[in-house]
């Protein structure tokens, strides 16, 4: 159990941290200043369960590697993160519904965590809810205003739509670990959430007056270590010190 | 140059027990952006538990050292902001 | 009413010699002047112009360290820098809103500073290369800052002074975070010494410019003074600064490059402070004058974002306005 649960983990915290990566890039860069404090704020939140979830990790390989360890220190195929949160920075309106998607869906699994075995999960849950419904709030209202708007915005949002709910299936795929994880109830089953997780997006779609899709070809592969492209290059930046420099302490 | 977006003065209540005080304002397009904008912007170290904000244009003042007979528009105001004041659109670019 | 008139005619008319001396006698007092108070239109306009720069230098300031956030060698600096310059947009916030009491937009200063029209310190246009910079910034850089910010907090104008306190809470974790960063890299390897040392002789002299010619050679100083929006003259801040940093440098093992650093008795009435060497003064102005490595890619970075970022402005005005209560116009 503890090798399955070890690698759920894994999967969960490298959600966390590649989207909490992403996020932080926008600062500085954002299109509004109130804005350029938002982000942030959602990125930190991420990082901050990330680096929850890589401290269980790494007690649940008996400390044989430190949370930077690994964070910074696999290589590309060994990060488990579905394809969805490594997706780049198209536009603020792809990164608020990039947001949305991850979110109402971290918030349904969270609270199915509640009742986890382990119980650092579970206290990681009970903090990590709170924050999801902020998260929701503030991307489900840009989603909402986006779509929306103007015809601009409209036709912008419809787009990222159309290129990142391909990728959204990847959030209920289990693989053979979570599977393992759900049946000993130290995880939820994560295609119980779906039904739940559609009627809020569509909810928020309705009122944002865009369309809810329907996708023939979902994209998969993150969480057996198969990414996209841009998946090397957000890695290649994110571990440039600590793979010039390795060992140190910074 | 763009539009003026509206300003939102920001009042926030620190702790039980407390009244609301200004700690100053934020831009957003409506009411639920003004509340999430004043919480990233005033609250990011926990300095509260209520949020009241205001379109800044809203809030009537008084100065009771420079009372005048007659309440001048401009003097009612918290202060004197450019988008405080409605510019007819025939006039042109201010 | 239309704007135009807001920040001249009202004035005008009422600049007499009493009518200066009135408002002298209540800076002198020590009394806070506030957005609706009578005051002189130099006084207005010279605290927009300084405040403005003031908040442009924290948005600007964003992105020499943000360059960093996405290389961040850990969890924890991750996690610390993202925080550190979200504070920077923060402070850039409550000092625009601050500006706004006094009758400027928001907007009207963004245009400002895109077209090139309004400065902002010109310790932002150094390019960051190393991670020791980040160190560095924080360290010399905010610590510049905080010498020059905790007289502010005692300015006359009241939001100006009320931003200043907020801002000055904030800063102490800023500097803290950013010698941290020095002492972990002076006591790491070899590599990690020399990023240090390396940073530190390129933010040095940078630094000590921060706070802006010698007094010989200031003008605006003496009003400034007088309505007390300046509370110390630029050398007195720089010295003070100076007799700060020597020691801390000495703490880190890291040696500061002025070869004509001493100790001069004389200094600070008797009590002795550090002298610095001669400053390259045509260094500064080349910078000033908007020539510094990376003035023009600040610029085009915060032109970049504002542009993109205009179709999202415009969906919230447009939402706004639709979800605005239809009443008859009278």
């Amino acid at each position: 159990m503890s090798e399955n649960l070890f690698f759920s983990t894994i999967e969960l915290a490298d959600d966390h941290l590649i989207l909490g990566h992403r996020l932080s890039e926008w600062c500085g860069h954002a299109p509004t200043l109130e804005e350029d404090l938002s982000l942030p704020n959602l990125g930190l939140d991420l990082l901050g369960a990330a680096t929850n979830l890589y401290s269980l990790a790494s007690n649940l390989e008996g400390g044989k590697r430190s949370e930077d360890e690994l964070a910074f220190g696999r290589i590309e195929k060994e990060y488990k993160n579905c394809l969805l949160v490594e997706k780049p920075n198209e536009n603020f309106g792809h990164t608020m519904l990039k947001q949305l998607y991850f979110c109402v869906f971290m918030k349904l699994f969270w609270n199915e965590c509640n009742s986890s075995k382990n119980k650092i999960l579970a206290g990681i849950s009970e903090k990590s809810q709170k924050e999801m419904i902020y998260h929701i709030r503030h991307s489900g209202e840009w989603v909402i205003r986006l779509g929306d708007g103007t015809e601009e915005s409209h036709s912008k949002m419809t787009e990222a739509i159309n290129e990142l709910h391909p990728y959204t299936e990847e959030l209920f795929y289990m693989s053979e670990a979570s599977l393992n994880c759900a049946k000993k109830n130290y995880l939820p089953d994560r295609l119980k959430i779906k039904e739940a997780w559609e009627k809020e997006i569509k909810d928020i779609f309705k009122e944002a007056t865009l369309s809810y899709p329907s996708i023939l070809h979902f994209q998969i592969g993150g969480r057996n270590g198969i990414h996209t492209e841009t998946m090397g290059h957000l890695i290649s930046t994110m571990q440039y010190l600590q793979r010039t420099y390795p060992g140190q302490t910074w | 140059m763009e539009t003026k977006s509206t300003l939102w003065e920001v009042f926030i209540r620190s702790k039980s027990g407390l009244s609301h005080k200004h700690v100053g304002s934020v831009h957003a397009g409506d009411e639920v952006m003004a509340l999430n904008a004043a919480r990233d912007t005033y609250t990011r170290r926990n300095e509260g538990i209520s949020i009241w904000i205001v379109p800044s244009a809203k809030i009537t003042a008084s100065d009771l050292n420079n009372i005048s007979e007659t309440l001048e528009n401009s003097e009612n105001k918290i202060y004197r902001h450019p988008s405080f004041y409605d510019i007819p659109d025939d006039v042109g670019h201010m | 009413m239309y704007t135009q008139g807001l920040t001249d005619s009202l004035d005008e008319a009422v600049e007499t010699p009493e009518f200066f001396q009135a408002f002298q006698k209540r800076i002198d007092s020590e009394e806070k002047i506030e957005p609706n108070d009578p005051m002189p239109n130099a006084y207005r306009k010279t605290l927009i112009r300084q405040i403005s720069q003031h908040a442009h230098s924290e948005i600007v300031g964003m992105l020499p360290e943000g360059n960093w956030i996405t290389r961040a060698p850990t969890l924890k600096r991750k996690t610390i820098l993202l925080a550190k310059v979200q504070d920077e947009g923060g402070h850039g916030l409550y000092l625009y809103a601050a500006a706004e009491t006094l009758g400027i937009s928001r907007e009207e200063m963004t245009e400002q500073l895109l077209v090139g029209k309004a400065k902002y310190s010109s310790i932002f246009n150094y390019p960051t290369l190393s991670w020791a910079d980040i160190g560095a910034i924080g360290w010399l850089v905010d610590g510049a800052a905080i010498m020059n910010q905790i007289p502010l907090c005692r300015c006359s104008y009241g939001p100006y002074a009320r931003a200043m306190v907020k801002i000055c809470k904030e800063e102490s974790f800023h500097q803290r975070q950013g010698f941290e960063i020095m002492m972990t890299l002076s006591k790491g390897c070899k590599e990690q010494k020399e990023m240090a040392q390396d940073a530190l002789n390129r933010w040095w002299w940078p630094s000590l410019m921060m706070f802006g010619p010698p007094d010989t050679e200031s003008n605006n100083t003496d009003q400034s003074m007088k309505w007390k929006i300046k509370r110390f003259t630029n050398d007195e801040l720089r010295q003070k600064f100076l007799d700060a940093t020597v020691p801390q440098a000495k703490h880190l093992n890291l040696i500061i490059p002025d070869k004509n650093l001493t100790w001069d008795t004389d200094l600070n009435n008797g009590e002795g402070g550090y002298s610095h060497g001669p400053i390259d003064w045509d260094e500064f102005w080349r910078v000033v004058k908007g020539n510094g490595p990376m003035a023009k890619d600040r610029l085009r970075a915060r032109k970049k974002a504002w542009e993109e970022g205009k179709w999202v402005r415009d969906a919230v005005a447009a939402f706004a306005k639709k979800k605005q209560p239809t009443v008859g116009k009278n």
